[in-house]
């Protein structure tokens, strides 16, 4: 493309023709700012989000399932990686990320503040969770900055495993004895409502949107998102003859979509302040962790400076 | 699926004894290291703890399904791992003992590694062809395996003050449960006799030989203490294996008889 003298414009031109800006490419401060926010919550998300279906992994009820979790919580690790890289090329360093997660300065899904209260709580998360993770990854697998779209490639492909398995646990269980039945049902009535609040806030309460979405790091606007959603998750449930836990929920013909019943957005705005059933213990797990684990990176720093020294002697 | 070896009565009942132990063994294990999963020091060796307890329970799936076979009564892999009491489970000890820090669980890992990879090597040439297969393909884990604990142990002793002095502190801790590694049982001997598995007096050697080398390079002292714990190949364990089990087994215990 045609030089130019003025960067910003520059940069406005590659946006508008949908080319990716790279890490070494002149971006805007508040870009800059907005990419660091939104990947390292999302890498957050992803640690923080090990947490409650971790619960289950000592409590799977069948050695493959037992795998199969473990490997699920594993790939979410994999995903904090990638996140937590691709917000280092915009020169954050992870150790900062992290400190300002634990500082409580940066933010993670609310979803995870909720508990896993029983096995059913895999499939419910699963199914829904990742679900909605799904709807809002796709379109980020063509956001404006490479190295995001880049790990949504990765991520999006595992996240699809992920539901299946979900949603295939969730099968089961509803076709399984009376108990098991009531403990799927159960958990998708308390799942419903928060996954439904994972797509943030309504559009005219969603200050960042337009700015996002003139930067295409955000291609759609939440409650798009929202609506996809649940028209895709409907007949899921059907097929799984659970009911979905509202009473406003029905087709309209008219609009060829699922009209749905109003969000609690006072319980929404209570999680994200820390009130969630959950918020304490979640975070409080995480600083642990690192907390206790100082003593490793120390040592292992120490050891690899000795070996440095001693292969130069 | 494995297809059933007729041996006389006393030999399958030696080797069904055997097989229980390598998949009880590597499920407590697998369990104990998926514990970690979400606590890790360092994201990149939570998901290392995470591969190699996906290995161990995978391994330990192989060993139920022959032992099922073996065993002839119907059983499924999960009978044997969620519907088996404490006093039935045929684990090593070390493997149930918690994790402590990360330094005991490093060095748990690696005194087991150094075990079971040589005696896996050993079992590649098993007169059993079904056992013989599992540890070949077995094999290729536990040999990275050793190698990921052998680095940690030494990282940590040659690390800095407060690792060492951890490091220390797990040896002390675990040394006495090293012993029942490479001590043969009646039916460890019946077996070796029938050329089915290993003599174990043969791999205590290239067990002591692997630790004496990775310890000294971690500048760690091999206690001289001889006293060793048993029991685990006997079904008399530690307090703790009761608690695993408790936890692991709960949904099959308390919603019995379903699909999940
Ligand atoms: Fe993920
Ligand atoms: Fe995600
Ligand atoms: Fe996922």
């Amino acid at each position: 493309m045609v030089a130019h003298p003025d960067l910003q414009t520059q940069f406005d031109l590659r946006v508008a023709e949908d080319q990716r800006i790279e890490p070494k490419d002149w971006m805007p401060e508040p870009y800059r700012r907005t990419l660091v926010r939104q990947i390292s919550q999302h890498a957050h998300s992803e640690i923080v989000g090990m947490l409650p279906e971790g619960n289950w992994i000592t409590r799977a009820p069948s050695l493959r399932r037992k795998a199969v979790l473990l490997a699920k919580v594993q790939d979410e690790a994999g995903h904090g990686l990638y996140l937590y890289s691709a917000a280092e090329t915009l020169g954050t360093s992870r150790e900062q990320m992290i400190d300002d997660l634990h500082s409580g300065k940066a933010k993670y899904s609310s979803i995870f503040n909720y508990p896993t209260l029983s096995w059913a709580d895999m499939g419910a998360i699963g199914w829904l969770v990742d679900g909605a993770a799904i709807m809002n990854q796709v379109p980020l697998c063509r956001t404006s900055y490479g190295p995001y779209a880049r790990a949504m490639v990765r991520i999006c492909k595992e996240e699809s495993f992920h539901q299946r398995q979900g949603y295939e646990i969730m099968m089961t269980l509803a076709k399984g004895s009376e108990a098991q039945r009531a403990m799927a049902q159960d958990a998708l009535n308390r799942w419903w409502w928060p996954v439904l609040m994972m797509f943030g806030p309504k559009d005219d309460e969603s200050p960042n949107t337009a700015l996002s979405m003139q930067w295409k790091i955000k291609r759609f606007t939440n409650d798009e998102l929202r609506q996809k959603f649940v028209d895709a998750t409907v007949p899921q449930a059907e097929y799984l003859n659970l009911s979905i836990p509202d009473p406003d929920l029905k087709w309209n013909e008219a609009r060829g979509h699922y009209d749905f019943g109003p969000i609690n957005w006072d319980e929404f705005w209570e999680v994200v302040k820390g009130n969630g059933p959950c918020n304490r213990q979640r975070l409080e797990a995480r600083r642990k962790a690192h907390e206790e684990g100082e003593w490793v990176r120390e040592a292992a720093i120490a050891y690899a400076i000795k070996r440095k020294m001693k292969s130069e002697k | 699926m494995f297809e059933a070896n007729h041996y006389p009565e006393e030999v399958n009942v030696a080797l069904s004894d055997f097989l229980l132990r390598m998949a009880d063994t590597s499920l407590v294990l697998g369990h104990r290291l998926s514990e970690w999963c979400g606590h890790g020091p360092i994201l990149e060796q939570d998901i290392a703890m995470s591969n190699l307890a996906l290995d161990l329970i995978g391994q330990a799936r192989n060993w139920y399904q022959l032992a099922a076979t073996q065993l002839g009564q119907g059983q499924s892999e999960d009978d044997l791992a969620y519907l088996r009491d404490a006093g039935q489970y045929r684990n090593l000890l070390l493997v149930e003992l918690p994790n402590g820090d990360f330094g005991q669980t490093v060095l748990r890992q690696f005194f087991f590694d150094a075990y079971h990879f040589h005696y896996l090597q050993a079992l590649t040439e098993s007169g059993d062809e079904n056992v013989a297969n599992i540890a070949v393909k077995s094999l290729k884990e536990a040999t990275y395996h050793l190698k990921w604990s052998s680095e940690w142990v030494i990282r940590l002793g040659d690390g800095t003050e407060e690792s060492h002095r951890r490091m220390e502190n797990a040896l002390r801790e675990l040394w006495e449960f090293t012993g029942e590694l490479t001590t043969p049982n009646a039916s460890d001997q019946l077996l070796t006799i029938m050329g089915l598995t290993p003599d174990l007096n043969l791999i205590r050697p290239l067990w002591e030989q692997e630790v004496q080398v990775v310890l000294a390079e971690s500048t760690l002292e091999i206690p001289n203490r001889s006293w060793m714990q048993k029991g685990g190949k006997n079904g008399v364990h530690t307090e703790h294996l009761g608690f695993l089990l408790a936890e692991m087994q709960f949904l099959q215990r308390a919603y019995p008889n379903c699909e999940w």
